[in-house]
């Protein structure tokens, strides 16, 4: 039942963008398309939450469509009820917020019709249950979400960003075709329930992992595969990169656990060190490249690829705990994992959706021209700070959830006997620790220069706040950020039925502990509790600002700033995004961008200014990507004489062809 | 129960209290190590007491998270310091919060001192929250390995749990608890903003880095951040003398003559810890900004070999 009512929202889906079609041009189509999509949202977030609470037993369907042999297999189980419940939360926050929003879109033909269409590939993703239906889906939500991407295309540098993301999409769904080819191996087993049942060498199934660590990586967005998505994310409307950040990573983060945890089975003990490598240098690459931007979209899009580094460290180590039957701990990471794809997606839509705003308020996206938006906007401005704090892992909100539950699940680590493991998983810690002190600094920079100080352009100045949808869309995330921060308990229970399916154990059951703590293992050992530690602060804080103003003084006179006695009425001497930065710029850029800083002093005499010149190179994208990319111009330039040759050159080419192919099946034994 | 709710309620108004003496007790220290002769033990307490009197004077372009955050602050941290075992580790919340917690609690309050630097819109705050979250960034992570190392040992990350493990002495001698108690003391004096990371002493220099953030405030405001300031001291000193230190802290099931000679050794603790950060402090010169990066990237590491080590010694 609830797979056919999540079959009929991605066909109602369809028929919305349908919809943006006929009503071309009239003053419908955007109410029309967005409420579509918010209430459709809504549907599919009961079905979600219903079968995840309800912990309803797998559903299976089988549609005649699709390729004729095989037709179209549909799943629901625990996993897909909860990416189903991800999606459409995001979905939905992002279409009502959308209400308001898209009527400054300035092009709206190019997002209205693709914007259900994207939602729909997303549903149909987590469902599917076969490789031809799961692949058809992936590329059609790739396909779809990139044509929002270029909704924009009047900008020069959005069309490279697109260039860029269809060679990667591509590229990813090339390596998870390859996956699955292998995975069904001769006969074509492509159902999901075949290759589950199904026994591949370990030599194929070591091919499968780096293959889908390809495929869903490049969508993730794991470096070194991040180079698109930082692009991309920033180009599309702001509503719809909150998607893609918030909500189509997760996406890939479901291919991942789909695959590796359910399909392949049994890993190794070395998938771990992999998955837990790449996750650690994830982390801490993607927030330092986060504090060198200025342009607050990207600075975000940069920051997903830190929160894809912490999930996957959270999978990484389930998977090596599973190997060594530590079934208890594998279910603590895992579940650290996927409530961090939750909160995720919650604070990186709500921010990506402040950025939105912000966007509308000032026409700015760039954090040098902005400041002191708090005054002009406090309401975007509460909800925007509420997302950093989350965002930061800094109590009592719901991003310090997730990372406790890391740490504790890292703290688990040293009863595993692999030597391997024994040296990387405290490094790994030490990096997870060093990306959140450093996603602080982040969000300092990232709210700081935004939203206080002094306006630094008259755009900012004259900024407004946005519309009624636009905020009831942020404060409900901001209001699920700060539940899922104090009664964690209750989402880690909702996660249990998953970590049953997916590794075989869940955590113990949180709702038996007393006083909505939360317990990992054992209460010796560490607990939690969110809302006492919520309600202890706002106590304090509460007494002390009352026992202040009675007993003491509550005069206040305003006044021109103190500055040193030397305040300067000019905008320009505030700090900036990138002065702001540039300690940390000095201490890790150096190694990590190349970055160097150069003085050019005019000669004495010259009234000319001064300049700072500050170079960054980004070192992944020098030297994997355009070695990569001039290795393809050679080839197909030596290759272009081809295109121009006569009619008996290209036949003897197809004999040739086929003589080597005869051979090769002569030869095969 | 009822005496649990009691110790709970006399260690947060104990660490209140004692946070402004500690702090007089070190400049005192200090001064007579200068030959000086120092202002008097109590003078904190007047210093807040005038500061709350006053009225203050708000900045034209400050906004109201400006006005908030002192009350933010202020009450990330009392909540830390109420949770960090000083007597006696009968504690009625601490199940409610872990060294994690706790350590990330005062990353809240330094999360909001950040923004309110920058919230005037004036260079100096600008430089001061630049700094401090740069300097943050080594010394969390750096906090969050001796919080592994600790939690390695005692098999637990819970407060209490812990300084009750290492109080029984069956922790024993160990190299990385060494390691851990010298990144500690490297974290700490960064954390609070003392000489050699940063001086507290210091006004209009282009050195300082917690002053230059909190320039703009005033009155019952600056009041707050002082004693915010006083009690991270007394907090780290009581984390520190409860960790490495447990001498004569009471357990869990102690009486009330075991409470006494808790609440006695623990202001001895206090006063030896004082006096040390004093004589360190007379001892030593203030360094170059981007010499701290080292300074704390060394704590980092001991951190991290500390609990390398454990990983790799708990296998043999």
């Amino acid at each position: 039942m609830a797979l056919t009512v999540v079959l009929a929202i991605a066909a109602a889906l369809f028929t919305v963008s349908a919809l943006s079609l006929a009503l071309k041009g009239s003053a419908l189509d955007r109410p029309v398309v967005y409420g579509g999509s918010l209430a459709l949202s809504a549907i599919g977030l009961a079905v979600g939450l219903n079968a995840l609470i309800e912990q309803a037993p797998a559903e299976t369907l089988i549609l005649p469509i699709g390729l004729p042999w095989l037709g179209a297999h549909f799943r629901l189980d625990a996993l897909s009820a909860f990416f189903l419940t991800v999606i459409n939360l995001g979905g939905g926050a992002a279409s009502l917020y959308a209400l308001g929003f898209g009527r400054h879109e300035t092009a709206p033909q190019r997002v209205l019709p693709f914007y259900p269409l994207f939602l729909a590939g997303m549903n149909v993703v987590v469902i599917a249950d076969d490789a031809f239906t799961f692949l058809f889906s992936w590329e059609f939500m790739s396909l779809s979400s990139w044509a929002l991407v270029m909704a924009h295309d009047h900008v020069r540098a959005n069309l490279r960003a697109g260039y860029v993301y269809l060679v990667m999409a591509s590229f990813g769904t090339l390596a998870l075709l390859l996956a699955f080819g292998l995975l069904a191996g001769p006969d074509g087993a492509y159902a999901f329930d075949a290759i589950r049942g199904a026994h591949s060498s370990p030599t194929l199934i070591a091919l499968v992992l780096l293959l889908v660590l390809i495929g869903t990586g490049s969508k993730a967005g794991l470096v070194p595969l991040h180079a698109w998505l930082p692009l991309a994310h920033p180009a599309a409307p702001s509503h719809v990169s909150g998607l893609l950040s918030g909500v189509m990573t997760k996406v890939a983060v479901y291919a991942f656990v789909r695959i590796v945890f359910d399909l392949l089975g049994n890993p190794a003990w070395w998938w771990s060190v992999v998955v837990l490598a790449l996750a650690g240098v994830t982390c801490v690459m993607g927030v330092l490249y986060a504090l060198m931007q200025h342009d607050l979209k990207r600075l975000l899009a940069y920051h997903t690829v830190e929160n894809i580094g912490i999930i996957f460290i959270g999978l990484g180590l389930a998977l090596g705990f599973q190997v060594y039957g530590l079934g208890w701990a594998a279910a603590l990471s895992f579940t650290a994992a996927l409530l961090h794809v939750l909160n995720h997606s919650l604070f990186k839509n709500l921010l990506f959706l402040g950025s939105g705003a912000v966007l509308t308020a000032s026409g700015e996206r760039n954090m040098e021209h902005l400041g002191g938006l708090i005054h002009r906007m406090p309401l975007t401005a509460f909800t925007f700070l509420v997302g950093c704090v989350a965002i930061s892992a800094l109590p009592p909100l719901n991003g310090f959830v997730s990372e406790w539950l890391t740490f504790q699940a890292i703290l688990q680590s040293p009863q595993l006997p692999s030597w391997g493991l024994k040296f990387l998983v405290p490094a790994v810690g030490a990096l997870l620790a060093l990306s959140a002190a450093l996603a602080a600094a982040c969000f300092v920079k990232a709210f700081g220069i935004t939203f206080l100080g002094r306006p630094r352009t008259e755009a900012a100045r004259r900024a407004h706040e946005t519309d009624r949808f636009s905020l009831t869309a942020m404060f409900v995330l901001a209001a699920l950020c700060l539940l899922a921060g104090i009664l964690p308990g209750f989402f880690i229970d909702a996660l249990a039925p998953v970590a049953k399916a997916m590794v075989g154990n869940s955590m113990p059951l949180q709702r038996e502990v007393p006083f909505l703590s939360i317990v990992p293992i054992a209460e010796s050992r560490s607990s939690y509790n969110g809302l006492l530690v919520f309600l202890f602060m706002v106590f304090s804080g509460a007494t002390s600002a009352t026992v202040i103003h009675r007993l003491a003084s509550n005069k206040l006179r305003r006044g021109p700033a103190w500055d040193c006695g030397y305040p300067d009425p000019s905008p320009a001497t505030q700090y900036t995004a990138s002065s702001f930065a540039q300690p940390i710029r000095r201490v890790f850029g150096t190694l990590v961008f190349r970055a160097s800083e150069q003085v050019e002093m005019p000669p004495p005499g010259d009234p000319g200014p001064a300049r700072l010149v500050v170079r960054l190179s980004d070192v992944i994208w020098d030297t994997l990507y355009e070695p990569i990319a001039r290795a393809v111009e050679y080839v197909a330039e030596r290759l272009n004489r081809l295109q121009s040759l006569s009619i008996r050159h290209y036949l003897s080419f197809v004999f040739v062809a086929l003589v080597g192919l005869l051979l090769v099946l002569a030869i095969w034994p | 129960m009822i005496l649990n709710l009691a110790v709970q309620a006399v260690q947060m108004l104990l660490v209140l209290a004692f946070a402004p003496l500690l702090m007089g007790f070190v400049r005192k220290v200090k001064a007579r190590l200068l030959r000086r002769q120092g202002p008097p033990l109590i003078q904190p307490y007047r210093d807040l007491v005038r500061l709350l009197r006053k009225e203050v004077v708000l900045a034209d372009s400050a906004s109201r998270l400006f006005r908030t955050i002192p009350y933010l602050i202020f009450a990330a941290t009392w909540v830390a310091a109420a949770l960090v075992p000083t007597f006696g580790t009968r504690l009625m919340f601490s199940w409610s919060a872990d060294l994690i917690v706790i350590i990330a609690l005062l990353g809240l309050a330094r999360f909001f001192l950040a923004l309110a630097g920058l919230d005037v819109g004036t260079s100096f705050g600008g430089i001061g929250s630049s700094r401090e979250v740069m300097i943050a960034s080594l010394a969390e992570p750096a906090m969050l390995m001796i919080v592994f190392t600790l939690a390695l040992v005692a098999g637990s990350t819970q407060l209490s749990t812990m300084a009750g493990f290492l109080a029984s002495g069956e922790a024993g001698l160990r190299v990385s608890l060494g390691m851990a108690l010298i990144a500690l003391i490297m974290v700490a004096i960064a954390e609070n903003a003392r000489i050699p990371i940063d001086n507290p002493s210091t006004h209009l220099e282009l050195t300082m880095v917690h002053e230059a953030m909190v320039l703009e405030y005033s009155g019952r405001h600056l009041a707050l951040i002082d004693l915010s300031a006083e009690l991270k001291l007394l907090l780290y000193v009581s984390l520190i003398a409860c960790l490495f230190a447990p001498w004569g802290i009471a357990a869990p099931d102690a009486g009330l003559k075991a409470l006494l000679i808790g609440v006695t050794a623990y202001i001895a603790k206090l006063a030896a810890g004082g006096f040390l950060l004093a004589v360190f402090e007379t001892s030593i010169a203030k360094m170059r900004i981007f010499r701290v990066p080292e300074f704390l990237g060394a704590a980092l590491m001991l951190g991290l070999l500390a609990t390398l080590l454990l990983f790799v010694s708990r296998s043999l």
